[in-house]
């Protein structure tokens, strides 16, 4: 069975100066343990897709199926990171206290013994004490993907999360979500909008197009669980995704075989 | 700057004031200048001061009078967080209450007194006026702070499905707290000057009291003791409000605190 569906889903924000309607008809599944990517412009809906599927929205049209159940307000074992990581964080907790505070129904051990482990997964095992502005950005989003580990989620969804970091970050933090879901079988949802991001990332890519966002189409990624920054945007598979999936973004389905 | 020097700083043009004063005081009342009665050298407030103070009046007028002021203001600060954390998370209260509220906050406090005389009598009115008069600056500010959690904030609290207790104590109220704390700071010295005008209105006891009887009795040093005594207290609970302030938001970044403290002179 599928970890999600999406069936048939759309939403329109109703406004003073009428109504815009952000995606249309979208239709996707993702399994248990695969990472896929939705690629798209800025402002085409992707944002809107995660909030529908977190149920933080609820959309004008179509369903949202997790683990076959339909998705009314937000489901138990979900997570969600934010591209804005230094707004995500709570300033006044400790970057240990952060990771723990969505665990309340835990005892105090076992809340401990989930951050311990996930702070130690995203290379942030001494900063426990620290208070997030004394990181840096990236160590910030860090601890912010720590504290989704932390709470185990079925399914993780990621809302560029990695728009926000220098270039040399970006490529640590990509290589630390690959590691983690290889090591934990994390099922990923990750939006972007930085193709080559999307191509590195992913199992699958979803293109959609420019608003209102359809899926133009699910491309498969055969690039392996193992990848390594330099050798795997060097390759021949690599190089032939990325130019597709431009140019599926430039001219929409039109331009496919 | 090591620890010494800035306290040196502090105090050194406020000791050459004193110092000064001092001289002036002095050297006025030597040439026998009609005007020294009334301005007494601070040496002479400080011994009436000694002698006031610490007398029977402490347990008799200065004990209920900062008991009143600390109580209406803790209590005005208590009413004033809590619904000021309910309205402000509130999606159409404050559109309902506001004008409501700016005008009630817009009543010069003072202006209470004789509304209070005259509803609850002389001796019970100085805890009320109090109370209504600070309860504005923290009420509006909490509402503020507690307006201002960022989108991100409130996404992340309900994907986590944080609980109603977690939301309120553990996102809102620290979110608002930096407001909250200036809120509190203005409703301080408000409580302080409510506490000494309504006793100055026919209250049995406290410090207003005492400097009435002092004007009645012709006694400028005691009057200047019992002023003296007002700065003090201001002083003293700013500064440990302050201190207070300063643990309570420790997680900010080391420069707005300092900022912070700048701009109120700690
Ligand atoms: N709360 C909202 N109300 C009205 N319009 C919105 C709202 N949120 C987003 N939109 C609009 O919907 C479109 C898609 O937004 P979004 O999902 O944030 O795009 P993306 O994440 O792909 O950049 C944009 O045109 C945006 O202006
Ligand atoms: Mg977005």
């Amino acid at each position: 069975m599928n970890m999600l569906e999406v069936d048939g889903l759309g939403h329109t924000y109703k406004g003073k100066d009428g109504s815009h309607t952000a995606i249309d008809g979208l239709d996707f599944t993702v399994g248990a343990g695969e990472l896929v990517c939705v690629v798209g412009p800025s402002g085409c809906g992707k944002s809107t897709l995660l909030r529908t599927i977190a149920g933080l929205i609820r959309p004008s049209r179509g369903t949202v199926s997790l683990h076959g159940t339909k998705v009314d307000g937000v489901p138990r074992d979900l997570a969600v990171v934010f591209q804005d990581y230094s707004r995500s964080l709570f300033p006044w907790l400790s970057v240990t206290r952060n990771v723990e505070f969505p665990l309340r129904s835990l005892s105090r051990t076992e809340r401990e013994a989930r951050a311990v482990e996930a702070l130690a997964a995203v290379g942030l095992a001494a900063a426990g004490k620290k208070y997030p502005w004394q990181l840096s950005g990236g160590m910030q989003q860090r601890v912010a993907i720590a504290r989704a580990l932390a709470y185990r989620p079925s399914l993780l969804l990621m809302d560029e999360p990695f728009a926000s970091v220098d270039a040399q970050t970006r490529f640590e933090l990509e290589d630390l979500l690959l590691r983690i879901r290889r090591e934990q079988d994390t099922t990923v949802l990750l939006v972007t909008h930085d193709i080559d991001e999307s191509v590195y990332l992913g199992d699958r890519v979803l293109v959609l197009s420019k608003s209102p966002a359809t899926v133009v189409a699910h491309l498969d990624v055969p690039l392996g669980p193992v990848r390594d920054q330099i050798g795997t945007r060097a390759s021949e598979d690599f190089v032939e995704l990325r130019a597709k999936v431009a140019g599926l973004l430039q001219g929409g389905p039109v331009s496919v075989r | 700057m090591n620890r010494f020097t800035r306290t040196a700083q502090r105090w050194v043009v406020f000791v050459a004031a004193v110092a000064l004063w001092e001289l002036v005081t002095q050297l006025a009342e030597a040439s026998g200048a009609a005007m020294s009665f009334f301005f007494p050298p601070p040496s002479e407030i400080a011994l009436t001061a000694k002698d006031l103070w610490f007398s029977s009046a402490f347990g008799k007028h200065i004990v209920p009078g900062v008991g009143r002021m600390l109580g209406g203001w803790a209590l005005a600060g208590v009413i004033g967080v809590a619904f000021g954390i309910l309205l402000g998370r509130s999606r159409h209260a404050m559109a309902y209450l506001g004008a409501v509220f700016n005008f009630l906050r817009s009543i010069p406090p003072p202006l209470l007194v004789p509304f209070f005389v005259a509803a609850v009598g002389t001796t019970n009115m100085q805890f009320p006026t109090i109370v209504f008069g600070a309860i504005w600056p923290v009420l509006l500010n909490t509402v503020d702070g507690a307006r201002g959690v960022d989108a991100t904030k409130v996404e992340t609290a309900r994907v986590f499905r944080l609980s109603r207790t977690q939301w309120t104590l553990g996102v809102v109220l620290p979110s608002a707290l930096p407001k909250v704390f200036a809120g509190l700071r203005l409703s301080l010295s408000i409580a302080l000057i409510l506490m000494v005008i309504s006793e100055l209105v026919g209250s049995a006891n406290g410090i207003g009291n005492q400097l009435v009887r002092a004007q009645r009795d012709y006694e400028p040093t005691a009057m200047w003791a019992w002023i003296v005594l007002l700065g003090v207290l201001g002083y003293l609970f700013n500064t440990v409000l302050l201190a207070l302030e300063r643990r309570a938001l420790a997680w900010q970044p080391r420069h707005s605190l300092e900022t912070q403290a700048l701009a109120t002179g700690g």
